[in-house]
């Protein structure tokens, strides 16, 4: 049923359609009205979960480290310094191969101190084998949450999973979200069955020492673990597109690409605003297409370089920096189409919440289309 | 050995895994200076020293690190930590 719904409250009501067992969160702008509602639903009785208050985000993940040990399904939510906080965690969570599921809704890290929306929070994880999933609306937002439990819980997969999206931008934004039933999101996702669990009466341990006869196999099981959930993604998302008609089968989205001369790369909801501008540039005869990633982890790197080879540019919108180097998104476009002749030119922009216009990617093109690139884009330099 | 998806172990693991061979110097017990007071097989922080009927200390040298506080601790200088040669 469509619903005008702010993003927060709508990504809640998914969570509890997902039925999770344990929710253990601290809460953090913008992730603050998510797990506000969850909780209002554990205490009016709406939701069957244990809902743990915990004292900082480290407890939060340890908690759900635990619980998703003990056999439970288990969701949690945090953003900038409250994921930084969990970094020892997330990687544990990942080597004992636990399924959790986490929104992140993104913010910028400090310092200097911002409240504001980039997505240097999610991006700093990228190696601590997380799946990694960004969504461009609330619509999205929502519905990879359901996608993420089910290629997670995989048997063949078990890895947890990062549901990305822009703090504010969609978190505290209406609009219209089509909810899907509880009933219909029982028939698409059931019960979370265990691999493998916490049982005193069968004593097992979880993420045991290894010594270096061990350790780097068992760090090439979670990579293999990574690149076949690609498979699983997209097996889940079309059972997604098969029961509710919106299609997430694939790891990109290509916009108006076909015939285009410049390709824009970018994640998360700024593609928004790219399609619309996007529409006008196309409008006054610019050949402009988008390519957004909806999977950064696992990196779709095959379909980044078939849907990309037949540009004359690349131009790579990175909501983060690697400082010192380039942005994270730019790196693997590049990686990806290595050989290829095709330039790739990156562009930070948007840091700590700068906001983006049409014109904005306007000018990106043009910069594109003259060869300028690699830099800040918008940078001020009258307070340098 | 296979692994356990997320390193995951039954009970008893720990026994497999002779962390003896860590050991650069070995302790080395003198019966007869070995007054039986019993304080190596109590202090012994991997519980690998046991006193037989008589009440002389007896170590595992699979599971001994080499770590020396039994040898340091002696109140009669009875254990000699030796380097090992392997």
């Amino acid at each position: 049923m469509m619903e005008i719904m702010e993003g927060s409250h709508a990504v809640a009501e998914a969570v509890k359609q997902c039925r999770p067992e344990v929710i253990a969160a601290y809460p953090i702008t913008p992730q603050t009205h998510i797990v506000e509602a969850l909780a209002d639903m554990v205490a009016d009785c709406s939701l069957d979960c244990e809902y743990i208050t915990v004292e900082s985000e480290f407890s939060a993940l340890s908690a759900c480290l635990g619980a998703s040990a003990a056999g439970s399904r288990v969701y949690s939510a945090t953003t900038s310094q409250g994921l930084a906080l969990m970094f020892e965690v997330c990687y544990n969570v990942a080597g004992m191969r636990l399924p959790i599921v986490m929104s992140i809704v993104n913010r910028s890290l400090g310092a200097p101190l911002s409240i504001w929306n980039d997505q240097q929070d999610s991006i700093s994880l990228r190696d601590s084998g997380w799946l990694q999933y960004y969504a461009e609306d609330n619509q999205e937002a929502t519905d990879l949450h359901y996608i993420a439990y089910k290629v997670a819980e995989d048997h063949n997969i078990l890895l947890p999973a990062f549901v990305c999206f822009d703090g504010f931008i969609l978190s505290h934004t209406y609009e219209p979200v089509d909810m899907i039933t509880q009933e219909q999101a029982d028939r698409y996702l059931p019960a979370f069955k265990p691999y493998q669990k916490l049982d005193c009466r069968d004593p097992i341990s979880f993420g045991m020492y290894a010594t270096p006869d061990y350790y780097l196999e068992f760090r090439y099981e979670i990579d293999q673990a990574m690149k076949r959930s690609a498979a699983v993604f997209e097996k889940a998302g079309k059972e997604f597109f098969e029961m509710f008609g919106r299609d997430y089968r694939s790891p990109v989205e290509e916009y108006r690409l076909d015939d285009a001369d410049t390709a824009i790369v970018a994640m998360g909801s700024i593609c928004g605003t790219v399609k619309d501008a996007i529409d006008e540039m196309r409008d006054a005869g610019k050949k402009v297409g988008l390519l957004k990633i909806r999977t950064f982890r696992p990196f779709p790197s095959a379909e980044v370089k078939s849907a990309l080879s037949g540009v004359s540019r690349v131009a790579v919108l990175d909501k983060n920096i690697s400082l010192g180097a380039k942005g994270a998104v730019a790196l693997e476009i590049k990686d990806a189409l290595y050989g290829s002749q095709v330039p790739v030119l990156d562009y930070i922009i948007a840091l700590g919440g700068r906001d983006v216009r049409r014109k904005d990617i306007r000018e990106v093109v043009s910069n594109a289309e003259a060869g300028i690139g690699d830099l800040f884009y918008g940078l001020r330099t009258e307070v340098l | 050995m296979a692994l356990g998806v997320g390193c995951s172990a039954r009970p008893g693991k720990a026994r497999d895994n002779k962390t003896g061979s860590w050991r650069v110097f070995k302790p080395e017990f003198d019966h007869e200076k070995c007054s039986r007071c019993g304080l190596c097989s109590t202090i012994c922080p991997e519980g690998c020293i046991r006193d037989d009927e008589e009440g002389l200390p007896v170590p595992d040298y699979d599971y001994c690190k080499g770590c020396g506080i039994c040898a340091e601790e002696c109140p009669s200088d009875a254990i000699t930590m030796k380097q090992e040669e392997k």
